[in-house]
């Protein structure tokens, strides 16, 4: 069924007894010309558009729990191409673009809300690295506004100008960057797959590989063995663990990241605030809820949640930045396991085993990747090569030493 | 969490600082070669359930610990000072 108002008011005029469920519940076929291995953001962006731009619909996306369970729903959904380090650049700003017109290519509301990303800075040093950031965004073709602190002020007076440890000096605003809704996203583009004749098998987790003469014949699931000439891997904080079982030893470790939302409040933050040096971003959400986190745990942990001491240090990072944060009352908050790569940046590439495709280390920031990565993972995979904008993240680059480390922090994953 | 340092006792997480895998411990000597090298630096196990890694009780005793830690669950299994384990190897 196509979406449409009209259909919204005929349904409503019914009762809402005429919508029917969005994707079907197959079978596992014996054998596919394509597997791809996790359901979440980008394994389902995968499977459409390579349904939709290849005309690869003998697909399957084999999904261990259910479908856009894992980070894709855990997120705090912020979308933006503020990135400044070449590979970084161009994959985030063709991410973006392709966000700008998702939700008619899927039909489907994603509820992009474009409502601008500030950066906060905080000295003048880092008021430079705000402008040089600014001019590589533009360079990309990408929009970026220097703001001074009056500026700001005028926008946001509610923050904290005058802290004491981190006075705001002004900041780097990107118009176009903003929120969406997660879920959303992955069920548009689980519907989009499914119409297309992608089978979405849930409960469905892959056990082991079958590789011949370094060559993947298939995969085995607990839902018996599959058979597929390629296979693609998007399982994001369980990259090390999927990996290994095909033999690939990953520059990847798996943390956790909290994020928190208040109860419902009144219309009052109309943009995405991002205090770095406090380690704190915030937005309110369209329920009115106030969305922010802070950093990782950080220590390797796979138990999608997280503990107190980030709890305490978030709320404080948020009270110094926005003291009226202090009357919010906070009604839940969670944790989702990260990919974090060694350079922090991530992974689309083969790998050594012909037919295998590798797609991950997104670290906490692959929800704005997901058409981006969605695109060319399906480029990959059904050309052989990697597309124009993703052809930095590759797999060897750690050995190469043409790392792409946009926080300058090296070989410490709790740190990017 | 609260991690039982040999020196100190039971202590909140808080205070130490977390560096990663134990394996840092055995850094390749040079005659090794690169591979060894690189994999060192880069790869890393990161196992879904029993890890081996080091902490630093920082704003303790300062010394270095090798906890082994459930990823899982973040139960932590042992605690022993670093300092015993490289003398074990050398
Ligand atoms: C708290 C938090 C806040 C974040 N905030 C942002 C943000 O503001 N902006 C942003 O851009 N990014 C953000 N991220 C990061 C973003 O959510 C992730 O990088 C992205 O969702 C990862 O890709 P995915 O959607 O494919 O992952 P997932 O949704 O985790 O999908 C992976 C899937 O693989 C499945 N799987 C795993 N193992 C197997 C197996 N053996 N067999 C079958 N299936 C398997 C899992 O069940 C899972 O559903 C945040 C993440 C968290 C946790
Ligand atoms: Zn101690």
């Amino acid at each position: 069924m196509r979406y449409s108002a009209f259909k919204v008011i005929w349904n409503g005029l019914g009762g809402n007894r005429g919508w029917k469920p969005v994707w079907r519940n197959p079978q596992p076929r014996s054998r596919y010309d394509v597997i791809i291995i996790g359901g979440g953001g980008h394994g389902l962006a995968t499977a459409y558009y390579l349904a939709k731009k290849y005309g690869v619909t003998n697909v399957a996306v084999l999904e261990r729990g259910y479908l856009g369970g894992g980070n894709v729903g855990r997120n705090t959904t912020v979308v933006r191409a503020n990135y400044m380090l070449d590979g970084n650049s161009q994959f985030y700003s063709h991410s973006l673009k392709l966000w700008e017109t998702l939700a008619q290519e899927l039909n489907y509301n994603v509820m992009l809300s474009q409502r601008g990303c500030l950066m906060l800075a905080h000295s003048d040093g880092q008021m430079d690295a705000m402008a040089r950031r600014g001019n590589m965004i533009h360079m990309q073709g990408d929009d970026a506004e220097l703001w001074e602190a009056a500026t700001v002020r005028r926008h946001l007076p509610y923050l904290d100008f005058d802290n004491a440890r981190f006075p705001i000096r002004g900041g780097l605003m990107q118009w176009r960057a903003g929120t969406a809704r997660h879920d959303a996203v992955a069920w548009g583009f689980a519907r989009g797959a499914d119409r297309l004749g992608v089978d979405l098998i849930q409960n469905c987790a892959v056990t082991g590989f079958h590789i011949r003469n370094g060559r993947v014949l298939g995969v085995e699931t607990t839902r018996g063995t599959i058979a597929a000439d390629k296979v693609g891997m998007t399982v994001a904080g369980r990259s090390s663990e999927v990996g290994q079982m095909a033999g690939l030893r990953l520059p990847i470790e798996s943390h956790v990241l909290q994020a928190f939302v208040t109860e419902g409040l009144k219309p009052l933050i109309d943009t995405v605030v991002s205090f770095g040096m406090g380690h704190f971003y915030i937005s309110q959400s369209d329920k009115g809820g106030l969305v922010y986190g802070g950093d990782l745990d950080g220590y390797n942990s796979y138990a999608q949640r997280g503990n107190l001491p980030m709890v305490e240090h978030v709320a404080e990072a948020g009270m110094a930045l926005m003291p009226m944060l202090g009357k919010a009352r906070m009604l839940r908050s969670w944790g989702g396991i990260m990919d974090m790569t060694m350079d922090g940046s991530p992974i689309i590439d083969k790998t050594p085993i012909e037919g295998l495709y590798f797609n991950g280390g997104w670290c906490y920031g692959g929800f704005k990747a997901v058409p981006g990565s969605g695109d060319v993972f399906a480029h990959l995979i059904a050309t052989g090569r990697s597309h124009e904008v993703a052809e930095k993240y590759r797999i060897d680059r750690f050995q190469t030493g043409d790392l792409i480390d946009e926080e300058g922090t090296g070989a410490t994953p709790n740190l990017h | 969490m609260r991690i039982n340092c040999p020196l100190c006792g039971a202590r909140d997480s808080r205070e130490f600082h977390y560096r990663g895998s134990a394996k840092l411990i055995d850094r390749p000597l040079p005659e090794q070669g690169r591979a060894a090298m690189f994999d060192y630096v880069y790869i890393r196990d990161n196992p879904a359930g029993v890890t081996r890694e080091l902490w630093h009780h920082r704003n303790g005793c300062r010394a270095w610990l090798v906890v082994a830690r459930d990823t899982t669950s973040h139960k932590i299994l042992s605690v022993e000072l670093a300092a015993d384990r490289g003398r074990v190897r050398s």
